[in-house]
């Protein structure tokens, strides 16, 4: 018997296994394949202030081992959400779930994160400071650590809610920004969001994405993630949430070994919708095969 | 949604750049308008392609090589298998129909009219096709649709077969209803044209293509919706052009 219990900013999870947000939707997609009840918890679609419809199509461009996705926080708002996402996932889900929270101000971030923050289903805040796919809100937050902090600090304010602070990777010095968030009263910090990228199709001579760049995510951007998530657990004590690329239980275990606490899986959730499935039932057999026998073990190992 | 492991059977060229290809061990899940995701080799997302036929255990698809995935579908044997996510979608809605409905198909977007076809004259509808191809050689499945009892229209844009011109300047008085795939600009001057009521099928990329990711999505009349699961069929008065 091996133990795959963590714990994510004193709450215990069975396994770290987390699908990250925008990947997963509200659940539901999910929940008619598998009893998603098996994951550790996962981090729902970007939500704000407002209903958001996103980018124009094409958002979506084929890589070399990853894609590019340029969706633009497309979601109901944080009332439907409230009124009618939530009451829909808890008759599926009955642990606390990770709300992912997105905003153009740091008052937008606050209010939405109040509001989700009362409801009971709700375990963990994930505020994205660090999407590349709107302009004037998300990754202009998370690339600059004065600003990252403010809105830690605002939205610590109205929540009782452990707060992940949730980075992006397009920036020069992760661990400065970490630290900032640490500073300002982060609980934990989350990363790495997608790195901002572009393809052009040859045919056209044009974009493949209508908004031009999007976020490249997947397996390619592991080694990248990896090095940050150990580049972030070193500069913080808060727990880290790693993610970027992961599609195997032993690639959740690389994480971990890096200093992450739990681990996030995106882009793997949509080529194959069992992955995390699978990932939670190959985790105990990955971990015997290198003699892991608690992955508390793991973390921090330097 | 299905996740099933096919094994081909047959792949082999209509024309110059669209192939058939059978798969056996289907569940037969399918429904007419319903499309299927491919993983293929060395590609990260899977490919979207209609279900042009589930029957006897047999899914049949047609695909126009294109780019990566397509060209590299071309050259999959029989014995070869493939992952696929099956059953996405909402297809058609069969009850629509009336009792003379007019299926109309524009070059890759005619497969899904075939099983649809199949569908409606099970139900002993009246079924009248119009298939639009730019040019001669390019035209596929007339006599399929033939064989199955249909009013068959072929258009060409050029004229070398069939009635010249597109689609639309074959498109008769009045019909019970339509439902209709293919390029979009086609789509769009159909719905303008069309006095009476109808479907389309339509498409955009995917990330996922059953709705978890939000790549696909469309604004309609009726707010954002997703192609993949939303539709990829959407009522004529639903969309905004
Ligand atoms: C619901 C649906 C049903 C379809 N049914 C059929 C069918 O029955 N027969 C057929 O020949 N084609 C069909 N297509 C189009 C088909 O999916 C694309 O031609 C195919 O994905 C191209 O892949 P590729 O790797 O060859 O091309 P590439 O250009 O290399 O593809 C790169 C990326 O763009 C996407 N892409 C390219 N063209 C399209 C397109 N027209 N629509 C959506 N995504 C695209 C690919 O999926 C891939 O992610 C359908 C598309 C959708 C959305
Ligand atoms: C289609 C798509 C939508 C996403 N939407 C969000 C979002 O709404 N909020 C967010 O914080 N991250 C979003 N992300 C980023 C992922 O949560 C994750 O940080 C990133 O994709 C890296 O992980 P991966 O390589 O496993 O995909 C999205 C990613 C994808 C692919
Ligand atoms: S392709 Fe993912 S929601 Fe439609």
């Amino acid at each position: 018997m091996v133990n795959t219990e963590v714990d994510l900013c004193g709450v215990t999870i069975d396994n770290p296994v987390i699908p990250a947000s925008g990947t997963f939707g509200y659940g539901y997609e999910f929940a008619e394949l598998y009893d998603i009840n098996i994951l550790g918890t996962f981090s729902f679609k970007g939500t704000t202030k407002e209903p958001r419809f996103g980018n124009p199509t094409p958002r979506i461009a084929e890589c070399t081992a990853g894609m590019i996705n340029a969706v633009g926080l497309q979601n109901p708002g944080v009332q439907m959400v409230i009124e009618e996402e939530l009451p829909r996932l808890k008759k599926v889900f009955h642990k606390p779930v990770m709300a992912n929270v997105s905003g153009f101000s740091v008052g937008e971030y606050a209010y939405v994160s109040e509001l989700i923050g009362r409801e009971e289903q709700v375990g963990w805040i994930e505020v994205n400071v660090s999407c590349p796919n709107v302009h004037g809100g998300g990754m202009s937050f998370g690339t600059d650590s004065k600003a990252a902090a403010e809105v830690t600090r605002a939205v610590k304010k109205v929540t009782d809610k452990p707060v992940i602070v949730k980075l992006s990777p397009n920036v020069t010095d992760i661990a400065a920004i970490a630290k900032a968030c640490e500073d300002a009263g982060a609980d934990g910090i989350s990363l790495i969001n997608t790195l901002l990228g572009m393809r052009i199709d040859l045919k056209t001579k044009k974009p493949v994405i209508a908004n031009v760049m999007g976020g490249f995510s997947g397996p390619a951007v592991f080694p990248v993630a990896l090095r940050m998530v150990y580049q972030t657990a070193r500069a913080v004590k808060i727990p880290v949430v790693g993610m970027g690329g992961v599609s195997s239980a032993e690639d959740v275990l690389e994480m971990m070994a890096a200093g992450a606490a739990a681990v996030e899986v995106g882009a793997a959730n949509l080529t194959d919708p069992f992955a995390c499935k699978k990932i939670v039932e190959d985790l105990p057999r990955a971990m015997a095969k290198y003699g892991i026998k608690d992955l508390n073990e793991l973390k921090g190992v330097r | 949604m299905n996740n099933e492991i096919l094994t081909i059977t047959e792949n082999r060229a209509l024309t110059d750049s669209v192939y058939l290809m059978r798969l056996a061990g289907s569940r037969g899940e399918n429904r007419p308008g319903q499309f299927s995701e491919f993983r293929l080799e060395g590609l990260f997302l899977r490919r979207p392609i209609s279900v042009c036929d589930d029957e006897g255990g047999v899914l049949s698809i047609i695909y126009k090589t294109v780019g990566r995935g397509t060209e590299q579908m071309k050259f999959l044997k029989e014995g070869d298998t493939l992952d696929a996510l099956t059953c996405l979608g909402n297809g058609y809605d069969l009850d629509a129909a009336g009792e003379s409905p007019l299926l109309i198909g524009g070059g890759v977007g005619v497969p899904p009219l075939y099983m649809l076809a199949k569908e409606l004259i099970k139900k002993g509808k009246k079924v009248s096709v119009i298939l639009g191809f730019n040019t001669r050689s390019e035209i596929f499945f007339e006599d399929e649709f033939r064989a199955l009892g249909c009013s068959v229209t072929v258009t060409t844009a050029d004229g070398s077969y069939g009635a010249r011109g597109f689609v639309t300047d074959a498109l008769p008085e009045t019909a019970s209803y339509f439902y209709a795939c293919g390029p979009k600009p086609m789509l769009a001057a159909l719905c303008e044209k069309a006095s009476f009521p109808g479907e389309v099928s339509l498409e955009e990329r995917m990330g996922c293509g059953f709705g978890a990711c939000m790549g696909c999505s469309i604004m309609t009349k009726g707010g954002a919706k997703r192609v993949c699961k939303d539709g990829p069929v959407f009522k004529k008065e639903e969309l905004i052009w």
